[in-house]
């Protein structure tokens, strides 16, 4: 998939309390969350997020509460990927889990500005500032997460291999 | 080469002999824990993949522990949406109010945690188990679901990091210092993907309790789990607990860490974490003046009997400053009942602390001391992110129960020795 939006850019070790405040834990409906997304750190982020627009973050984006919420908040804000230096095992897993895709590259993390225009191949894992011209290559996934993927996230997954036995 | 307790665990829940570092397996899991946030997107989930029962009610267990007694509408809704799967599927363990508390404190003191078990919890704190000897770790709800229909979930196999402490504590020095001192060292993603495994001497000599909170904080340093191999406190605690047999592992003296990090105990102050991370860490003597509005002993990471001893032993004789509030919660009824029968309740009520029932409560800003802006609060709960516990300008600074219970007193950050 190739998505293309502006990217809103964050520090280090954004927790998952930043994400969305465990008061609204009382929903699971991801629009409903994602109004209150980043509300505590960032209180015009959702004023200002379009759709496909892209989070920028550096080490640790996503650690704390093991809270599916997050991810759940990020795409129902309408944000289309994540781009991280690193991010934390229980939100990765998650956001996979709930088919937010998460890029991790340090160079574009350093080469993307708030604001910049930003494109995106969550296939190829190929990242272009449309902004500066400059582009990246994120890690690709490891195997069996593509697996996973492919297979259209864990529930489909178990699913598929139920009906194989 | 030899193997970790977290790798023989591992192993032996894949049906493997030897497993490295990066190797991805798929295991047998001893227990699939949710809690009333996190049950009803797992059992949402779990119903999207066809099968009808989960797959041992034995091993399913539920915990209404966030929001209960039920904060308001919206979370009373989400506690019964999980009390009717539970009900329906007829689930062994599952503790609604007045008959749990707060999960992590729980599962152990209902013998549903054995050494050498391997446990997933959709909560971030369901590390705290590995003081058991167990491999547990923290998942979302959707890997949950999965586990909770098949009873099985992919791994990957951690690198390992060893933690050794040597020496006797000082006097209001306990295992939340010890592990305080570990996540300033290492930092909040210090121990990302890996194991942090604790020994040494002192980790040997600990308390079950104390032992508990410090594997309980192996998440914020974004391990995958905290681990210790059992002492012989940890195995009389499991064996006056539960008669289910078990299998003790414990790390080969070549087995292979990624790094070793080592302490003396001896010299390790009680330790504060400043906001807005519990890496942040100040030793008491050199925190300054810091006034406070609200202290809160109680929490997965130090809500147990021991910690209520340590409280009650600081606050005899003594109130709360006039401009302090101060809140008890035994994390969970059991721990409630010995407080109360011990006359502990006595000493709280003496020194005007609202005694609370079993919550997770404030510790995630849910409710039951929830901070306003511009509000401070000690707390021995285990994070202080920005608005953790309620407005995004108020602070949370994480400490022991000794220096909660004297900074309730003093109305400022400080010891049980300024008192």
């Amino acid at each position: 998939m190739i998505y293309r939006g502006n990217a809103f850019k964050y520090g280090r070790d954004i927790n998952t309390d930043d994400i969305i405040a465990a008061k609204y834990l009382v929903s699971w409906d991801k629009t409903e969350l994602g109004r209150n997304c980043m509300e505590t750190i960032d209180a015009d982020f959702v004023k200002n997020v379009k759709p496909g627009d892209i989070i920028v973050a550096a080490e640790n984006f996503g650690c704390g509460s093991s809270r599916e919420h997050a991810p759940m908040a990020i795409e129902g804000a309408g944000v289309s990927v994540v781009i991280a230096k690193s991010f934390a095992r229980i939100f990765y897993r998650n956001s996979l889990n709930t088919g937010l895709p998460l890029l991790e590259s340090a160079e574009a993390v350093d080469g993307i500005s708030a604001g910049d225009t930003i494109e995106v191949d969550t296939d190829s894992g190929a990242i272009t500032n449309v902004t500066t011209g400059k582009t990246w290559q994120a890690k690709p996934y490891p195997p069996f997460m593509q697996d996973l993927i492919k297979a259209g996230g864990l529930i489909n997954y178990i699913k598929t291999k139920r009906e194989g036995l | 080469m030899g193997q970790t307790i977290t790798e023989k665990i591992l192993a032996a829940h894949a049906g493997q002999q030897i497993v490295r570092p990066n190797d991805l397996l798929e295991i047998d899991v001893d227990i699939v824990l949710s809690n009333d946030v996190t049950a009803p997107i797992a059992i949402t989930e779990f119903r999207k993949v066809g099968v009808k029962n989960v797959f041992d009610k034995d091993k399913v267990v539920m915990v209404a522990d966030h929001y209960v007694p039920g904060k308001d509408v919206k979370s009373a809704e989400q506690a019964k949406f999980m009390r009717e799967f539970a009900e329906a599927q007829e689930l062994t363990n599952y503790f609604d109010v007045g008959c749990g508390g707060v999960e992590h404190a729980l599962l152990p003191e209902q013998g549903l945690v054995k050494p050498g078990d391997a446990i997933i919890g959709a909560d971030s704190h369901t590390c705290t188990y590995g003081a058991l000897g167990a491999f547990a770790t923290g998942m979302g709800s959707t890997d949950i679901a999965a586990a909770m229909a098949t009873g099985k979930i992919w791994v990957k196999i951690p690198a390992s990091l060893k933690f050794v402490y040597k020496g006797q504590p000082g006097r209001w020095v306990y295992g939340k210092d010890l592990m305080l001192a570990a996540i300033g060292r290492v930092g909040v993603d210090g121990a990302l993907y890996k194991a942090m495994e604790f020994t040494g001497d002192t980790i040997d000599q600990l308390s079950v309790d104390q032992r508990l909170s410090m594997t309980n904080m192996a998440i914020e340093a974004g391990a995958k789990n905290g681990i210790m191999a059992p002492n012989q406190a940890t195995l009389d605690y499991v064996r006056s607990r539960t008669d289910a047999p078990f299998t003790v592992y414990a790390s080969d003296s070549d087995a292979a860490y990624e790094e070793v990090f080592e302490f003396d105990a001896a010299q390790i102050e009680p330790l504060v974490a400043f906001p807005h991370l519990p890496s942040n860490i100040r030793p008491i003597s050199q925190v300054g003046t810091v006034p406070i509005n609200q202290v809160v002993i109680g929490s997965c990471t130090n809500g147990r009997l021991e910690d209520m001893r340590i409280a009650a032993e600081v606050l005899s004789g003594h109130q709360a400053a006039k401009n302090v509030r101060l809140i008890v919660i035994p994390a969970t009824q059991e721990v409630y009942r010995a407080a109360m029968r011990e006359g502990l309740f006595d000493i709280f009520l003496d020194a005007n602390a609202a005694v609370s029932t079993p919550t997770c409560g404030p510790c995630l800003g849910g409710h039951m001391g929830v901070l306003a802006a511009g509000e401070r609060a000690v707390a021995t709960t285990n994070r202080n992110f920005i608005g953790r516990m309620g407005h995004k300008e108020s602070e949370v600074y994480l400490t022991n129960p000794a220096v909660a219970a004297a900074s309730a007193v003093l109305g400022r950050i400080g010891g049980p020795d300024e008192l």
